[in-house]
């Protein structure tokens, strides 16, 4: 399928990259309808990458490239069923979001993401499967599931221990703090930072430099020097598991959800 | 350094230009969420243009539970 757009993301082909949009109000929360059109997605990818080059993420959603998981989905879902199926069905959400992630982590395509305001959570992580990150200045990246008694559960941790020191990681998980665009860009989680509103298009000028390289060594390049953290991803969806029968999460979400704030886990 | 003052007077120039609230409007002991009529998330929008135009880092957390402009004015004086 070369093009597609759906009720949560959309993908074309232009000018031989891959665009894959995010358009979901308020701000592309991951729930069930994104997965399943990532995994569509990800089932076209084969396909596609036999005719293009790169790939871009971005989002159409003015507040920001991606919010994380859909909580209240998450929270409502949970109360409908019960606790153990509940359970079982994160497990399954995780296998499956995984899925998605490692299988764009390991796309022979050069991919980028091109990401403006929030980048939080699940968003964040999205963007950490690409190869590169240009960033809006008025981007902001944060792991904020300590707040809600988790740990980021779609490979936030090992990712981002493969992309920087252990000491930042450290900050950013156990604080919960945001970080800003000139500050992810110095400690070399973002690669380029551009004026407000022009990331897609600098993200363009990256992909359309991609494509005057030869693809295979540009696959071979990449797969030498992105190794996929597999274990660890593994003992993430575990810990992320154990960690959400704990009673701290419950009551986070549902504070969570009872919010009327905007960013409800947020200052 | 600039003064405390200073530091203020620029945040509320910052606010009045961005969100559109004229400057006589504005003043330090104010409520911002109130004033500026803004969310969390524009309050973080905020937080953003504000670490830009000062050129620093503001941890979110030190910004809990402060809304208005002097004590916002307080913790970017402590990073100048």
């Amino acid at each position: 399928m070369k093009e597609f757009k759906g009720d949560a993301i959309a993908w074309e082909i232009v000018d031989g990259c891959i665009e894959l949009v995010l358009d979901r109000p308020p701000c592309n929360e991951i729930g069930s309808i994104t997965l399943q059109e990532l995994e569509r997605f990800t089932s076209a990818l084969d396909s596609l990458e036999t005719e293009t080059h790169a790939l871009i993420v971005y989002s159409r959603q003015p507040s920001g490239f991606c919010a994380g998981a859909d909580l209240r989905e998450l929270y409502y879902r949970s109360k409908e069923v019960g606790a153990e199926a509940a359970a079982t069905g994160v497990r399954d959400f995780l296998e499956r979001i995984h899925c998605v992630l490692n299988r764009i982590d390991a796309s022979p395509l050069t991919t980028i993401a091109a990401v403006h305001g929030v980048t939080f959570g699940g968003g964040f992580e999205l963007a950490l499967v690409c190869d590169l990150i240009i960033a809006d200045k008025m981007a902001r990246f944060c792991f904020p599931e300590l707040r809600l008694g988790l740990v980021p559960g779609f490979g936030g941790i090992p990712r981002l221990r493969r992309d920087l020191g252990n000491a930042i990681v450290r900050d950013l998980l156990l604080t919960g703090r945001s970080l800003n665009a000139a500050k992810a860009n110095a400690v070399g989680l973002v690669s380029q930072v551009t004026a407000e509103g022009q990331a897609l298009k600098v993200a363009r000028l990256a992909a359309s430099q991609v494509q005057k390289f030869d693809r295979t060594t540009s696959a071979a390049a990449k797969d030498f020097i992105k190794p996929i953290p597999y274990t660890e991803l593994r003992r993430e969806i575990e810990l992320f598991c154990r960690l959400f029968s704990e009673p701290a999460v419950n009551a986070g979400l549902r504070k969570f959800v009872e919010s009327t704030d905007a960013l409800p886990y947020l200052p | 350094m600039q003064s405390l003052e200073q530091t203020v007077d620029e945040i509320l120039n910052l606010a009045s230009s961005h969100f559109k609230v004229s400057r006589s409007e504005l003043s330090p002991t104010d409520d911002f969420f109130k004033t500026l009529k803004i969310d969390s998330l524009q309050a973080l929008e905020l937080l953003t243009r504000l670490e830009n135009h000062f050129r620093i880092e503001l941890p979110d957390y030190e910004v809990q539970g402060v809304s208005d402009f002097q004590t916002l004015g307080e913790r970017i004086q402590a990073r100048l």
